[in-house]
């Protein structure tokens, strides 16, 4: 079988995380595959002190309704925050992102996972995600250059907080 | 205007060399129709009826007579010739083939326009006041601030897959003329008694299927803070909003179902933890942008001008033009004109190729080179010589741009309908013109006085029935086409949601039911009452009544 493949640091990297709570390990009675998971916020509520004694790595993911800050002061506990997208058209991890990261100052890999394609990874990026597991059937190689669809960016964000209007005032905006 | 630099320019670049190989990657089957829909609709390509739909943003309305060239080229070369302009100012075209339009993007973006996020669940164009910079009642030029509000909704990463789409309106004017209380969010420009300027923030109106007037959540806001508490609305929205039912997922029914005041503490509680951004809006960068908007090199004129005192004299019919089309400019000896695209028999807010580019060569002549398109889709020229007006306005004439109907029955605001769209349930055009043809009467029309009639082909409103004084509204009955009235909306200040009268009506029937509204009217009126007026101080009931016949007619049709 293929391994599963993932893009971090604008690389396509191998990916050990299995995701708990989503099928083929939809079942949350079962034990834990070993090795690292990402396990649902619901899990975490429920059986924070059991995973966090686990040896192996573990990280969280969180539905799109889920609010980022019922693990604000959790943060610390998890190598990987997942966010999950069902549909690429539910933008609301794309504020859980930018709450994570700025509001709750996570500063660990934040992975997004579902239906994502190439056509959303300039934007999840600049809402500060840095690892993307893109559906199954897309090739995250040819995904890899939608990273640099746009040279120029209006407003600040994750990636670059200063707006455009704040360089232009130093740089003169360079007129036509 | 707004002129783009380096960074716009290759921002659009970028954008059409995206969308071109997202076009490519659909064509070669690399992207299914439900991957590829949403990546189209924010590139403005709808699949429609007979063909695909482009729509072309103008932000805020406004339009140099070079960009008018390149409409006129483009609908000549990828369509059949003609446009249209809608009630978001916009134009839309109705026959591009899909493998052609990121040609057309290409081409638009030769002279620094696009279609970004002209539709799709995305923060759209930004509309305003089509006199704003010209009107004696301005506040501030609300242009500076819809081109920052413009390029801080491009591409914002955060917003690009909202529960629905998001429209927001400036009005930088005492009078509103930018339908503020009827957009996701309304920003109406003020002073505070200390002389700041600030603007008041209105969420959640609109019309569509519920319509409501907005809800003013902040009496004043600081404007270098309108884009931080923009995007405080917008995270809110975009967290909360509904996304299980299309029919739910405006802000205006979030609004409804937290309440204002809850809605209110959310946005602010949001904007309290997030408004000390570099979002904030520097002087610089407004300096930057309102140097695009100086006012034109004016010459110093009398207010009253001999040549248009003499052809108002001579002409009746030039008169009659200058009464309804011509409007009051803050610059003595000047006037905006709105050059009408509500001509009977022709497709209200329809302009050809041919007309595009003559209204071009008129800006040029007669108007800095600039135009605007007004939210009941007509143009305007902005700034105008009094004493040119009768030129002008001989020249428009020639080319069917002169009728003399604004706030007019017949300056019938409309939408394409089920000619052309997809989601329609009835045609609206020819209900238009057949109203239209029924008061040709200029006499008559201006005996009726000012009134706004608006037509929907449905429930999604672009035709904004509901603030129609008359409202039309297509309904579906069976497979059949029928048509709701509603009377008593207003737009402006006091923008008020239009009431049904009664059961719906065949096609054939419209021109008496609006003759009847006209009839109870003029029987009723006092002395200078328009009939909006005349509705609200009586009610539907006599209306209904002539409108219904007796009581026991209005029982069947029911």
């Amino acid at each position: 079988m293929q391994p599963e493949r993932v893009i971090r640091g604008r690389r396509v990297e191998n990916d050990a995380w299995v995701v708990v709570g989503l099928p083929p390990h939809e079942d949350l009675a079962a034990a834990l595959p070993t090795g690292p998971v990402l396990v649902p916020l619901a899990l975490w509520l429920e059986r924070r002190e059991e995973l966090a004694a686990r040896r192996d790595a573990l990280g969280i993911w969180l539905k799109p309704h889920d609010d980022p800050a019922a693990i604000a002061g959790d943060l610390d506990r998890f190598s990987v925050v997942a966010v999950h997208f069902p549909k690429f058209t539910d933008g609301r991890g794309y504020s859980s992102a930018a709450l994570l990261r700025t509001r709750y100052g996570y500063r660990g890999e934040l992975r997004a996972f579902g239906d994502v394609g190439r056509d959303q990874l300039f934007h999840l990026a600049r809402c500060g995600f840095d690892a993307f597991k893109l559906a199954p059937h897309r090739d995250p190689d040819a995904a890899l250059a939608s990273f640099t669809d746009f040279s120029v960016r209006y407003q600040g964000s994750l990636d670059d907080p200063v707006p455009l209007f704040r360089k232009r005032a130093v740089s003169g905006g360079n007129p036509r | 205007m707004y002129r783009y630099d380096s960074y716009d320019h290759a921002l659009v670049a970028e954008r059409v060399a995206q969308y071109r190989d997202q076009t490519r990657r659909y064509l070669a089957g690399e992207l299914t129709d439900d991957e590829f829909r949403p990546l189209r609709l924010q590139n403005g390509l709808y699949i429609q009826r007979q063909a695909p739909m482009l729509r072309v943003a103008i932000p805020y309305g406004l339009l140099s007579s070079g960009q008018l060239r390149m409409l006129a080229h483009i609908a000549r070369k990828h369509d059949k010739g003609y446009g249209h302009f809608t009630t978001r100012q916009n134009i839309q075209y109705n026959w591009p083939k899909l493998e052609e339009t990121p040609d057309i993007l290409a081409l638009l973006a030769s002279v620094e326009m696009h279609a970004i996020q002209t539709s799709g669940n995305c923060v759209r164009n930004i509309t305003t006041d089509h006199f704003a910079g010209v009107a004696p009642d301005e506040i501030v030029d609300p242009r500076p601030l819809a081109e920052i509000l413009r390029q801080w909704s491009t591409f914002h990463p955060e917003f690009a897959y909202l529960p629905r789409k998001f429209k927001i309106a400036l009005n930088g004017a005492e009078a509103d003329r930018a339908a503020v209380l009827l957009h996701d969010i309304g920003l109406h420009v003020v002073k505070n008694p200390a002389g700041e300027v600030g603007m008041r923030v209105i969420v959640g109106g609109g019309m569509g299927r519920t319509p409501i007037i907005g809800h003013v959540i902040r009496d004043f806001l600081p404007w270098r803070h309108m884009l931080t508490y923009v995007e405080a609305i917008l995270r809110v929205y975009n967290r909360y909003g509904r996304r299980d039912n299309i029919y739910k997922a405006r802000i205006k029914i979030l609004v409804k179902a937290l309440g204002v005041e809850e809605f209110t503490r959310q946005v602010e509680a949001e904007w309290e933890a997030s408004k000390d951004s570099l979002a904030v809006i520097t002087d610089e960068e407004f300096a930057r942008v309102a140097a695009h908007f100086e006012p034109h090199p004016y010459e110093s004129l009398a207010e009253v001008d001999p040549v248009y005192v003499q052809s108002r004299a001579d002409s009746r019919s030039f008169t009659r033009w200058a009464e309804r089309n011509v409007h009051a400019h803050r610059k003595a000896g000047y006037a905006a004109v709105t050059l009408s695209l509500k001509k009977t028999g022709v497709p209200p807010g329809d302009a050809t190729a041919e007309q595009m580019e003559f209204v071009a060569d008129l800006a040029d002549r007669f108007s800095f080179g600039e135009l605007r398109v007004s939210h009941e889709q007509n143009l305007i020229l902005a700034d105008v010589r009094k004493r040119d007006l009768f030129a002008l306005w001989q020249a428009a004439k020639s080319q069917g741009l002169a009728t003399p109907n604004v706030g007019l029955l017949t300056n019938i605001v409309c939408c394409p309908g089920g000619d052309f769209c997809s989601l329609a349930n009835a045609k609206s055009i020819p209900i238009a013109e057949a109203i239209q043809r029924r008061f040709d009467d200029l006499d008559y029309l201006h005996d009726i006085g000012e009134l706004d009639l608006n037509i929907s082909g449905c429930m999604n409103s672009c035709g904004h029935h509901h603030i129609g004084h008359i409202g039309i509204l297509g309904v579906d009955k069976q497979g059949a086409e029928f048509y709701q009235v509603s009377i008593g909306g207003r737009q402006g200040n006091s923008a008020a949601l239009g009431d049904v009268i009664g059961p719906s009506f065949a096609a054939a029937e419209m021109p008496d039911v609006v003759e009847k509204l006209i009839d109870t009217y003029l029987g009723v009126r006092h002395p200078d009452e328009l009939f909006v007026d005349t509705v609200h101080r009586l009610g539907i009931a006599p209306f209904k009544a002539r409108v219904y016949g007796d009581t026991r007619e209005i029982a069947r049709a029911a």
